[in-house]
Protein backbone atom coordinates (compact mmCIF):
# COMPACT_ATOMS: atom_id res chain seq x y z
CA UNK A 1 0.00 0.00 0.00
CA UNK A 2 2.75 2.00 0.83
CA UNK A 3 3.34 2.92 -3.46
CA UNK A 4 -0.60 3.66 -3.42
CA UNK A 5 -0.10 6.66 -0.99
CA UNK A 6 3.38 8.37 -2.87
CA UNK A 7 1.68 8.00 -6.60
CA UNK A 8 -1.74 9.33 -5.42
CA UNK A 9 0.39 12.19 -3.32
CA UNK A 10 1.93 13.27 -6.24
CA UNK A 11 -0.86 13.22 -8.36
CA UNK A 12 -3.01 14.93 -6.11
CA UNK A 13 -0.27 17.96 -5.48
CA UNK A 14 -0.18 18.21 -9.83
CA UNK A 15 -3.50 18.60 -9.67
CA UNK A 16 -3.98 20.84 -7.05
CA UNK A 17 -0.96 22.70 -8.95
CA UNK A 18 -3.20 22.75 -12.44
CA UNK A 19 -6.35 23.93 -10.81
CA UNK A 20 -4.42 27.22 -9.03
CA UNK A 21 -3.15 27.91 -12.54
CA UNK A 22 -6.11 27.22 -14.96
CA UNK A 23 -7.54 30.41 -16.29
CA UNK A 24 -10.88 28.63 -17.19
CA UNK A 25 -13.22 28.13 -14.46
CA UNK A 26 -15.05 24.69 -15.54
CA UNK A 27 -11.23 23.18 -16.36
CA UNK A 28 -10.08 24.33 -12.45
CA UNK A 29 -13.10 22.37 -11.65
CA UNK A 30 -12.18 19.44 -13.16
CA UNK A 31 -8.86 19.10 -12.06
CA UNK A 32 -10.10 20.00 -8.52
CA UNK A 33 -12.36 16.72 -8.71
CA UNK A 34 -9.04 14.39 -9.59
CA UNK A 35 -7.07 16.28 -6.76
CA UNK A 36 -10.01 14.96 -4.12
CA UNK A 37 -10.31 11.84 -5.70
CA UNK A 38 -6.45 11.22 -5.45
CA UNK A 39 -6.48 12.48 -1.73
CA UNK A 40 -9.20 9.84 -1.01
CA UNK A 41 -6.93 7.10 -2.45
CA UNK A 42 -4.37 8.68 0.28
CA UNK A 43 -6.35 8.28 2.69
CA UNK A 44 -7.61 4.27 2.18
CA UNK A 45 -4.13 3.80 1.92
CA UNK A 46 -3.46 5.60 5.55
CA UNK A 47 -6.17 3.04 6.67
CA UNK A 48 -9.20 5.70 6.73
CA UNK A 49 -11.77 3.81 4.75
CA UNK A 50 -15.17 5.61 6.08
CA UNK A 51 -13.34 9.37 5.37
CA UNK A 52 -11.69 8.28 1.65
CA UNK A 53 -15.60 7.62 1.17
CA UNK A 54 -16.60 10.39 2.64
CA UNK A 55 -14.18 12.87 0.75
CA UNK A 56 -15.69 10.66 -2.67
CA UNK A 57 -19.45 11.77 -1.67
CA UNK A 58 -19.43 15.02 -0.01
CA UNK A 59 -16.44 16.74 -1.45
CA UNK A 60 -16.21 15.18 -5.26
CA UNK A 61 -19.53 14.63 -4.95
CA UNK A 62 -21.60 17.41 -3.12
CA UNK A 63 -19.79 20.83 -2.46
CA UNK A 64 -18.02 20.47 -6.84
CA UNK A 65 -21.64 19.94 -8.17
CA UNK A 66 -22.54 23.44 -5.99
CA UNK A 67 -19.50 24.66 -7.93
CA UNK A 68 -20.27 23.67 -11.08
CA UNK A 69 -23.96 24.59 -10.66
CA UNK A 70 -22.77 28.47 -10.43
CA UNK A 71 -20.15 28.09 -12.98
CA UNK A 72 -22.57 27.03 -15.49
CA UNK A 73 -25.02 29.28 -14.10
CA UNK A 74 -23.06 32.65 -14.51
CA UNK A 75 -22.04 31.55 -17.82
CA UNK A 76 -18.42 32.75 -17.58
CA UNK A 77 -17.35 33.49 -20.93
CA UNK A 78 -14.33 34.02 -22.74
CA UNK A 79 -14.00 37.62 -21.19
CA UNK A 80 -13.57 36.28 -17.83
CA UNK A 81 -11.20 33.94 -19.00
CA UNK A 82 -8.86 37.00 -20.85
CA UNK A 83 -9.51 38.75 -17.18
CA UNK A 84 -8.26 35.97 -15.35
CA UNK A 85 -5.17 35.46 -18.13
CA UNK A 86 -4.12 39.31 -17.87
CA UNK A 87 -3.83 38.42 -13.91
CA UNK A 88 -2.59 35.51 -14.09
CA UNK A 89 0.59 36.91 -16.00
CA UNK A 90 4.41 37.98 -15.00
CA UNK A 91 5.07 40.07 -11.31
CA UNK A 92 1.87 38.85 -9.96
CA UNK A 93 2.98 35.15 -9.06
CA UNK A 94 6.51 35.78 -7.57
CA UNK A 95 5.63 37.20 -4.29
CA UNK A 96 3.27 34.77 -3.19
CA UNK A 97 5.18 31.91 -4.42
CA UNK A 98 8.61 33.12 -2.67
CA UNK A 99 6.68 33.25 0.33
CA UNK A 100 4.76 29.98 0.05
CA UNK A 101 8.22 28.33 -0.41
CA UNK A 102 9.71 29.68 2.52
CA UNK A 103 7.24 28.70 4.42
CA UNK A 104 7.45 24.78 2.62
CA UNK A 105 10.96 24.96 3.55
CA UNK A 106 10.18 25.65 7.09
CA UNK A 107 7.96 23.20 7.42
CA UNK A 108 10.03 20.47 5.66
CA UNK A 109 12.57 20.91 8.40
CA UNK A 110 10.42 21.04 11.27
CA UNK A 111 8.60 17.70 9.99
CA UNK A 112 12.11 15.82 8.83
CA UNK A 113 13.90 16.84 12.23
CA UNK A 114 12.29 13.93 14.15
CA UNK A 115 12.52 10.64 13.43
CA UNK A 116 10.22 8.42 11.26
CA UNK A 117 7.26 7.97 12.93
CA UNK A 118 4.53 5.23 11.35
CA UNK A 119 1.27 5.89 9.76
CA UNK A 120 -1.58 3.96 8.74
CA UNK A 121 -0.27 0.57 10.45
CA UNK A 122 -3.49 0.00 12.08
CA UNK A 123 -6.81 0.40 9.66
CA UNK A 124 -9.66 2.33 11.97
CA UNK A 125 -13.14 1.12 10.05
CA UNK A 126 -16.57 3.30 10.30
CA UNK A 127 -17.02 1.27 13.76
CA UNK A 128 -14.83 2.90 15.75
CA UNK A 129 -15.41 6.27 13.88
CA UNK A 130 -19.15 5.92 14.29
CA UNK A 131 -18.36 4.71 18.52
CA UNK A 132 -15.74 8.21 18.86
CA UNK A 133 -18.70 10.65 16.83
CA UNK A 134 -21.20 9.64 18.84
CA UNK A 135 -19.80 9.48 21.86
CA UNK A 136 -17.15 11.72 23.47
CA UNK A 137 -17.91 13.93 20.27
CA UNK A 138 -21.86 14.10 20.47
CA UNK A 139 -21.28 17.50 21.31
CA UNK A 140 -19.46 18.56 17.97
CA UNK A 141 -22.14 16.34 15.97
CA UNK A 142 -24.54 18.91 17.53
CA UNK A 143 -22.69 22.00 17.06
CA UNK A 144 -21.74 20.77 13.00
CA UNK A 145 -25.82 20.06 12.59
CA UNK A 146 -26.46 23.89 14.20
CA UNK A 147 -23.48 25.30 11.47
CA UNK A 148 -24.95 23.36 8.90
CA UNK A 149 -28.50 24.65 9.76
CA UNK A 150 -27.04 28.63 9.86
CA UNK A 151 -25.40 27.59 6.28
CA UNK A 152 -28.50 26.36 4.94
CA UNK A 153 -30.58 29.64 6.08
CA UNK A 154 -27.99 32.45 4.92
CA UNK A 155 -27.63 30.90 1.89
CA UNK A 156 -31.06 31.07 1.39
CA UNK A 157 -31.14 34.78 2.55
CA UNK A 158 -28.29 35.63 0.28
CA UNK A 159 -29.95 33.58 -3.08
CA UNK A 160 -33.19 35.06 -2.44
CA UNK A 161 -34.09 37.54 -5.38
CA UNK A 162 -36.06 40.61 -4.06
CA UNK A 163 -37.75 40.97 -7.48
CA UNK A 164 -37.17 43.98 -9.65
CA UNK A 165 -39.00 47.08 -7.88
CA UNK A 166 -36.63 46.14 -4.81
CA UNK A 167 -34.02 45.68 -6.13
CA UNK A 168 -33.56 48.86 -7.90
CA UNK A 169 -33.88 50.64 -4.43
CA UNK A 170 -31.21 48.71 -2.78
CA UNK B 1 -0.46 -3.31 5.01
CA UNK B 2 3.20 -1.35 5.33
CA UNK B 3 2.57 1.62 6.96
CA UNK B 4 4.03 4.80 5.54
CA UNK B 5 5.93 7.25 7.40
CA UNK B 6 3.94 10.12 8.68
CA UNK B 7 6.11 12.86 8.34
CA UNK B 8 5.79 11.84 4.38
CA UNK B 9 1.77 12.38 4.74
CA UNK B 10 2.20 15.69 6.76
CA UNK B 11 4.51 16.64 4.03
CA UNK B 12 1.55 16.10 1.43
CA UNK B 13 -0.47 18.10 3.68
CA UNK B 14 1.55 20.95 3.81
CA UNK B 15 2.12 21.34 0.22
CA UNK B 16 -1.34 21.12 -0.74
CA UNK B 17 -2.27 23.77 1.74
CA UNK B 18 0.66 26.10 0.57
CA UNK B 19 -0.68 25.60 -2.70
CA UNK B 20 -4.21 26.49 -1.47
CA UNK B 21 -2.51 29.42 0.33
CA UNK B 22 -0.50 30.66 -3.20
CA UNK B 23 -4.28 30.67 -5.19
CA UNK B 24 -5.93 32.34 -2.64
CA UNK B 25 -3.43 35.11 -2.71
CA UNK B 26 -2.41 35.21 -6.75
CA UNK B 27 -6.33 34.79 -7.96
CA UNK B 28 -8.91 37.80 -8.01
CA UNK B 29 -11.51 35.55 -9.33
CA UNK B 30 -14.03 34.93 -6.31
CA UNK B 31 -14.75 31.07 -7.81
CA UNK B 32 -11.06 30.51 -7.81
CA UNK B 33 -10.53 32.44 -4.62
CA UNK B 34 -12.97 29.92 -2.80
CA UNK B 35 -11.58 26.70 -4.48
CA UNK B 36 -8.20 27.42 -3.00
CA UNK B 37 -9.75 27.89 0.78
CA UNK B 38 -11.50 24.45 -0.11
CA UNK B 39 -7.85 22.73 -1.10
CA UNK B 40 -6.74 24.36 2.19
CA UNK B 41 -9.30 23.03 4.36
CA UNK B 42 -8.95 19.99 2.61
CA UNK B 43 -5.61 19.86 3.41
CA UNK B 44 -5.96 20.45 7.30
CA UNK B 45 -8.30 17.60 7.02
CA UNK B 46 -5.64 15.46 5.69
CA UNK B 47 -3.23 16.55 8.44
CA UNK B 48 -5.79 15.35 11.04
CA UNK B 49 -6.68 12.22 9.26
CA UNK B 50 -2.41 11.40 9.39
CA UNK B 51 -2.25 12.30 12.84
CA UNK B 52 -5.22 10.29 13.65
CA UNK B 53 -3.60 7.20 12.09
CA UNK B 54 -0.03 7.79 13.74
CA UNK B 55 -1.93 6.98 16.95
CA UNK B 56 -4.33 4.82 15.62
CA UNK B 57 -7.43 7.00 17.16
CA UNK B 58 -10.46 7.81 15.97
CA UNK B 59 -10.78 11.53 16.56
CA UNK B 60 -8.54 12.40 13.46
CA UNK B 61 -11.35 10.98 11.28
CA UNK B 62 -13.96 12.56 13.73
CA UNK B 63 -12.67 15.69 13.36
CA UNK B 64 -12.25 15.57 9.55
CA UNK B 65 -15.83 15.40 9.56
CA UNK B 66 -16.32 18.06 11.41
CA UNK B 67 -14.27 20.44 8.43
CA UNK B 68 -16.17 18.48 5.68
CA UNK B 69 -19.49 20.01 7.61
CA UNK B 70 -17.82 23.20 8.10
CA UNK B 71 -16.60 23.64 4.70
CA UNK B 72 -20.32 22.29 3.25
CA UNK B 73 -21.85 25.65 4.88
CA UNK B 74 -18.74 27.62 4.10
CA UNK B 75 -18.76 27.02 0.20
CA UNK B 76 -22.82 26.85 -0.27
CA UNK B 77 -22.55 30.50 2.04
CA UNK B 78 -19.68 31.69 -0.70
CA UNK B 79 -21.03 30.54 -3.72
CA UNK B 80 -24.85 32.71 -2.61
CA UNK B 81 -22.31 35.21 -2.01
CA UNK B 82 -20.60 35.12 -5.43
CA UNK B 83 -24.13 35.14 -7.04
CA UNK B 84 -24.88 38.26 -5.46
CA UNK B 85 -21.44 40.18 -6.57
CA UNK B 86 -22.36 38.93 -10.07
CA UNK B 87 -25.65 40.45 -9.88
CA UNK B 88 -24.57 43.40 -8.43
CA UNK B 89 -21.49 44.41 -10.27
CA UNK B 90 -22.04 42.16 -13.21
CA UNK B 91 -18.43 40.37 -12.67
CA UNK B 92 -16.65 38.21 -10.02
CA UNK B 93 -13.71 39.87 -9.69
CA UNK B 94 -13.20 40.35 -6.18
CA UNK B 95 -11.73 43.98 -6.03
CA UNK B 96 -15.32 45.14 -7.30
CA UNK B 97 -16.35 44.71 -3.77
CA UNK B 98 -13.43 46.52 -2.50
CA UNK B 99 -15.97 50.00 -1.62
CA UNK B 100 -18.24 47.60 0.85
CA UNK B 101 -21.03 50.85 0.40
CA UNK B 102 -24.11 48.43 1.62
Amino acid sequence: MNWVFYISGMVALATTLMVVTRSNAAHAALYLVVSLLSIALVFFSLGAPFVAAMEVIVYAGAIMVLFIFVIMMLNLGPMATRQEKAWLSGRAWVGPVILALILAAELVYILLGHGAEAAGATEIGAKQVAISMFGPYMIGVELASFLLMAGLVGAYHLGFDPGPERRERS
Amino acid sequence: MTPVPMEHGLLLAAGLFLIGLVGVLIRRNIIFMLMSVEIMLNATGLAFVVAGSRWGEADGQVMFIMILAMSAAEVSVGLALALRLYHRFRTLDADAAKLMRG
